[in-house]
């Protein structure tokens, strides 16, 4: 396999994923700060914190009502994180790479794409929005179910897995970052709320009711934070992205630099017990895990691809 | 309802669907009885629903405008163009008769040259030919075929003769729009396929990685076969995905390719280095390795020209082989079919003069007015001077341009080209179409039954280039024989 397409399948699979995982996010968000009083601190600005992107907003928006994060995350071609923008990178690297993925999924990321283009601009409405964004996810759910079903599992489809999974472990980070930013500034209005504030971040990643058949108590929030980082079977768990990517690399020719960098932070997190961790040091090891990951991708991309060999 | 076709009046053109008598053409029975049974309705749901799955199987061209990459997408009209299967044996014979000669007509200019020798071919005119590459001079590419996919351009004249107006030997596009129109035409008029024998047309990437295989450098059953692309802005870059893609085939660009110390080429893929045996190269001889033609190519491979001539790697086509496509090398190609071949052309060429010739001259300028002028090496239409609607201050500029440099320029008559039945509104109405059939040569010859028919959308126009105003349609061989 070129190294080229192994790039675009790779960054193809990481786009898809950061479409679908941004429309769970928009989605809950809503319905969460309905539940929240003003004063409990939750706002849509948070939003724009976990996809790290507080710069570009605040170029582009005086200020972050709901409608403005809403229509720079979801349909703002100018932000390169919007949900639009994914979905627009991921059609380019699948139409560049046509040739390795088969039709049905190339038509199915097309339509996918012509339908947000048309919808998501006009989903400003919370009715409409819900109804949209569930459509987005639900079509890029069929994609990965067409990939994984008409794709043959060689290294392109590998290279694909592995950068949704690197994706997804990513955002699992950083949705985990911004509620344990706020345990550290601990205010006591906004202990009654507590429950409902975990709760929304396992329904942002889809955890939920994962969380409840395996967990069996009461949502807390040294629980969450332990079931989304270490858990070994939901599959949006950071320690199950991990696997998933070892299992894939490890299908892949010369892999073992990268196998190395993902076992040993693989070791790490079986070796860390999150629920012994105050406030402050949580908060490093989740910035910690984000570089590492980072590091993770810079080792896929100096050993395969084309972008980093030098003429 | 009254039929559709019923106030349907091709006019003074040749129709490829009905005489002027109103009857269906030999083979067109069948399409003329569907379409009287469409209402107008009918008609604009079909138009609607083939543009719907173009758009949603992503059925694209690439404009690149204002540093702006777009994909659009293709312009098709849904009313297939018909010849009937007894007339199309003889236009694939001709086609083929065609290839061959030009085929040898190649090999004999980078060898020998028996053709300028025995007087059939001006040395002047090969000598001031820009096509004509020393660098190849003298390699031997396998079964002596250096044009290995010809697309040629046919029209029909008013007196219903098909002529052959121009051979593409360099880098001819549009065999992917032929494909995508016959798999959209199945799913707008399926129960048209079914009491008829349409030949199909998808056996084409086979025999095009058939051909590839047969002239890789290598005994290997296997040979890695690649498309060379200049990349994703090119507009033909959606052909060159879907072929690599149907043949199974890597598509690469120049950067994911490299010549070894060994004098061959590998590919840069995630094992490390892979050698490439055979190369569908679709980008032009100029740019192919700057080590010997453009030094600022940024789209070719280095040493590329040196692994080609030592025979490590089969390129197609051929470096070199747009020496034949030459609008002048055209005018010759009747002779040359009876040179090599010893046979009667089957094709006519359009009557032609040739500005070189003085006599020819004289009379190109007298009558610049009712001719087609065309600059000897240029394509899709670029340098052209159409007589019968250039102004006059255009006339004395061209005439200024072919005097200053006669071998550039030929001259044609301006032709009644053929009309079919084309969607306009909700109406069926005329419109001009042409031909280009594809033709595959290695150790064996290969024709797609039909070809891409392109049309002008627009009423009276006769530019069928998809980017200015045409699109095209699908083209069916109906067998008419019991």
């Amino acid at each position: 396999m070129l190294s080229r397409v192994a790039e675009r399948m790779y960054w193809a699979g990481r786009y898809l994923e950061r479409a679908e995982n941004g429309a769970r996010l928009v989605r809950v968000h809503g319905h969460m700060l309905l539940d929240m009083p003003a004063r409990a601190g939750r706002t849509w600005e948070q939003l724009v914190t976990i996809f790290g992107q507080q710069a570009t907003f605040a170029s582009r928006y005086d200020d972050p009502s709901e409608k403005n994060v809403v229509s720079f995350l979801v349909a703002d071609a100018e932000n390169p994180g919007s949900i639009l923008s994914s979905l627009a990178s991921l059609r380019e690297n699948v139409r560049t790479t046509r040739d390795v993925v088969p039709t049905e999924c190339w038509e199915c990321v097309n339509e996918l794409y012509l339908f947000s283009g048309r919808e998501l601009p006009r989903s400003g409405t919370e009715r409409t929005r819900h109804r949209t964004l569930s459509e987005v996810i639900s079509r890029c759910q069929q994609l990965t179910g067409l990939l994984a079903g008409t794709m043959s599992h060689g290294p392109g489809y590998r290279f694909m897995r592995v950068g949704l999974n690197l994706e997804r472990a990513d955002m699992t980070t950083r949705v985990l970052d911004v509620p344990a930013a706020s345990l550290l500034y601990a205010v006591e209005e906004f202990e009654p709320y507590r429950y409902t504030l975990w709760m929304n971040v396992l329904k942002s990643l889809s955890a939920y009711q994962m969380y409840c058949q395996y967990v069996r108590r009461r949502v807390l929030g040294e629980d969450v934070i332990e079931f989304l980082l270490r858990d070994a079977l939901f599959p949006r768990s950071l320690r199950s992205c991990l696997a998933e990517i070892a299992a894939d690399l490890e299908l892949i020719p010369r892999h073992q630099t990268a196998l190395d960098e993902i076992g040993s932070l693989i070791d790490d997190l079986d070796g860390t017990l999150t629920t012994e961790m105050d406030a402050a040091v949580l908060h490093d090891y989740l910035d910690t895990l984000q570089r590492r990951l980072g590091d993770v991708h810079q080792r896929i991309v100096s050993t395969w691809f084309l972008s980093a060999k030098s003429q | 309802m009254p039929p559709i076709l019923r106030d349907y009046t091709p006019g003074a053109f040749h129709d490829e669907l009905v005489t002027p008598e109103g009857r269906s053409r030999a083979g067109a029975d069948q399409l003329v009885t569907y379409l009287n049974t469409l209402s107008s309705k009918a008609l604009i749901d079909r138009q609607a629903a083939a543009e719907r799955a173009i758009t949603e199987m992503g059925i694209t061209f690439t404009v690149y405008t204002e540093g702006q990459n777009i994909d659009r997408a293709w312009p098709f009209d849904i009313v297939p163009r018909v010849i009937s299967g007894s007339e199309w044996s003889g236009i694939e014979a001709g086609l083929r008769q065609r290839l061959s000669a030009l085929n040898l007509f190649i090999d004999d200019l980078y060898h020998e040259q028996k053709v300028v020798k025995d007087g059939v071919f001006p040395k002047e005119t090969l000598a001031s030919s820009k096509n004509f590459l020393t660098a190849c001079v003298g390699a031997s590419p396998r079964f002596g075929v250096w044009a290995h996919i010809c697309g040629s351009d046919l029209v029909r004249d008013s007196d219903g003769t098909m002529y052959v107006l121009e051979d593409n030997l360099r880098v001819p596009s549009g065999v992917s729009y032929m494909l995508e129109n016959r798999s959209v035409t199945k799913r707008v008029f399926p129960d048209l396929f079914e009491n008829q024998n349409i030949m199909p047309v998808d056996n084409y990437p086979s025999d095009l990685f058939d051909m590839l295989v047969a002239i890789a450098p290598t005994e290997d059953p296997e040979p890695e076969v690649a498309v060379l692309t200049p990349g994703i802005y090119n507009s033909a870059y959606f052909e060159h995905s879907y072929l690599a893609q149907r043949m199974g085939a890597e598509l690469v660009e120049g950067g994911d390719l490299l010549v070894g110390d060994d004098d061959c080429v590998y590919m840069r893929n995630i094992e490390g280095l892979t050698r490439v045996h055979s190369i569908y190269r679709r980008i032009d001889d100029t740019f192919l390795d700057p080590q010997v033609f453009r030094p600022d190519s940024m789209l070719g491979v280095p040493g590329i020209m040196r692994a080609w001539r030592n025979g490590n790697v089969a390129l197609a086509n051929a470096p070199g082989s747009g020496v034949a496509d030459d609008k002048v090398v055209y005018t010759y190609v009747p002779e040359l079919i009876r040179y090599y071949l010893d046979q009667d052309p089957i094709l006519p060429n359009v009557p032609t003069w040739r500005c070189s010739d003085s006599k020819h001259l004289d009379h190109v300028i007298t009558n610049l007015a009712d001719l087609v002028v065309k600059p000897a090496n240029e394509s899709g239409g670029y340098g052209m001077l159409i007589g019968p609607v250039a102004s006059k201050a255009e006339l004395e500029n061209f005439a200024g341009l072919i005097r200053a440099d006669p071998r550039n320029y030929i001259a044609q008559p301006t032709l009644a080209i053929s009309t079919t039945a084309t969607v306009s509104e909700a109406e069926l109405e005329p419109r001009h179409v042409d031909l280009r059939p594809f033709i595959l040569q290695s150790d064996r010859l290969a024709v797609t039954a039909g070809g891409l028919t392109r049309v002008a959308l627009v009423k009276g126009s006769l530019v069928v280039n998809s980017s200015q105003g045409g699109g095209s349609k699908d083209t069916w061989i109906v067998e008419d024989r019991d």
